[in-house]
């Protein structure tokens, strides 16, 4: 069983945070709208995120499923690309789940220090801290003060899809249960509870097992809409793809992503290039609750 | 009397030596396969797969779809009373498919990995509009699930180009023949 990495927590922290940020594949081609809104909010809040240089992809399901030996090297590429004393900040669950085994097992076994730090020609970095963007909001004072009431009224089915789940070698790593609730309940967000926010989407399945995907998906926001939601708010790029593409049910609640949310509540205005990428169009919703006009 | 698979009397030694498990840790609980989300693609419960392992079953065990249909969403894992990393298990054992040249009984799930690794081969970065058409053309169907592929084309979720690493090389370094 590997040691938690898991350091106390910071609180609020003065100044302007700076993260170097790592998109991933989802969040830089279908879900782009969920990068700018991402983008958008960090700004808002004066968190600065400067994207890694040359990132490349994680490996996705694809890599560990039947390549062993990319599925070591796509990852630590990634960790040996990133800056000295800044830390990595994630927005995909699965390129976090990839990063941060991949760092773990480094950190725990000298053969595969060794491994690495041949492979790459440089020292590996102990200390580098990679965190998911939830992790933003216990290092950061949204002043939510000024902004209650913002989301007043509109009923959010949180969705967390498979993120909450960890394998067990990083079970005592930080987990990021409700933090969703706990930002949007402030904001004036009612928070519908509906027994299907860790149910996985399907990721791939969408593709090669669309009838699996299709199941699942409609489960999830049959069970969101029957408890009363207006939308899904989720957690991950791919989760938000899959949920829009391979819905079946009649007249589907919108999907937003939590950055979306989020940016609008902070009082967004370049929101244009986001919602028309939305398969189930949220506007007539925003507008109907006032984040819109 | 149960019939183990000839020369495969230690295929739990074999496996739990690639992946860390150790198989006697199992109670049977069937807490993973409560938990599945998608239990009913696959021909074998992951309790079972483990049960499999421990009677020898090699074979039999790397032909099941379940070890293809795992996406590895640790729903399992995480409710394990043992923490038996029951994705990783399901990773050894498509690696030792491949490796034994074993029928796989998923071809599609497969051809998608290999697209998926091709793209990332040649960008660094996937490109799922070229996953697709290349997975649909392997698998002889162009024309099922049009729609989906044109909404997401008209919402502009299929970028036309692949978004690049620079490092070409780098790349090629990972994706090396050993």
């Amino acid at each position: 069983m590997k040691k938690s990495s898991k350091k106390p927590d910071p609180g609020p922290l003065a100044g302007k945070l700076k993260f170097s940020f790592f998109p991933g594949c989802s969040l830089k081609a279908s879900g782009h709208e969920n990068t700018l809104s991402l983008l958008k909010f960090c700004k808002s809040v004066d968190i600065e995120l400067v994207e890694l240089e040359d990132w490349n992809c994680c490996g996705s399901s694809s890599a560990h499923s039947i390549d062993k030996r990319s599925a070591k090297y796509l990852p630590m590429r990634n960790l040996s690309l990133a800056p000295k004393g800044v830390p990595l900040l994630i927005a995909c669950p699965s390129c976090l789940l990839r990063l941060k085994s991949s760092f773990l097992h480094i950190k725990a076994d000298p053969a595969l220090r060794q491994d690495y730090e041949a492979f790459f020609g440089k020292p590996f970095d102990d200390e580098l801290e990679i965190i998911h963007f939830f992790e933003i909001f216990n290092r950061v004072d949204l002043k939510v003060q000024d902004l209650a009431g913002r989301l007043k009224g509109i009923r959010v089915a949180p969705y967390y899809g498979c993120m909450l789940f960890m394998p067990p070698d990083l079970r005592y790593e930080k987990s990021h249960t409700g933090i969703i609730e706990k930002s949007l309940k402030p904001l004036g967000a009612d928070i519908v509870s509906y027994g299907y926010a860790n149910r996985c989407c399907g990721t791939y399945l969408s593709v090669a097992k669309p009838d699996i995907a299709r199941k699942v998906v409609n489960e999830i926001i049959f069970k969101a809409m029957e408890a009363g939601a207006e939308c899904l708010v989720t957690a991950c790029s791919m989760c938000h793809l899959n949920l829009e593409i391979r819905c079946t049910l009649d007249n589907p609640i919108p999907v937003l992503h939590f950055s979306e949310l989020l940016s609008m509540a902070l009082g967004a205005e370049d929101h244009k290039k986001w919602f028309p990428r939305h398969i189930v169009d949220p506007v007539p919703l925003l507008k109907k609750r006032g984040l819109l006009t | 009397m149960i019939l183990l698979d000839d020369g495969h009397l230690d295929f739990a030694g074999e496996m739990g030596e690639k992946t860390g498990i150790d198989f006697n840790r199992c109670l049977q609980c069937k807490t993973c396969a409560n938990g599945c989300p998608f239990i009913d693609g696959m021909d074998q419960a992951p309790n079972q797969i483990i049960r499999m392992i421990q009677l020898g079953m090699a074979v039999e065990v790397l032909k099941t779809s379940t070890i293809w249909v795992c996406v590895g969403c640790n729903t399992c894992s995480s409710a394990c009373p043992m923490a038996i990393d029951i994705p990783a298990l399901m990773d050894g054992l498509r690696h030792a498919a491949l490796e034994k040249g074993v029928e796989i009984p998923e071809p599609d799930i497969l051809n998608f990995h290999q697209e998926v690794l091709n793209t990332v081969k040649k960008y660094g970065r996937t490109h799922k509009l070229e996953i697709m058409m290349r997975y649909k053309l392997k698998k002889m169907d162009l024309f099922s699930d049009m729609g989906v592929g044109l909404k997401m084309l008209k919402k502009r979720k299929l970028d036309l180009t692949p978004s690049r690493v620079k490092d070409k090389k780098a790349i090629e370094k990972i994706f090396q023949e050993t």
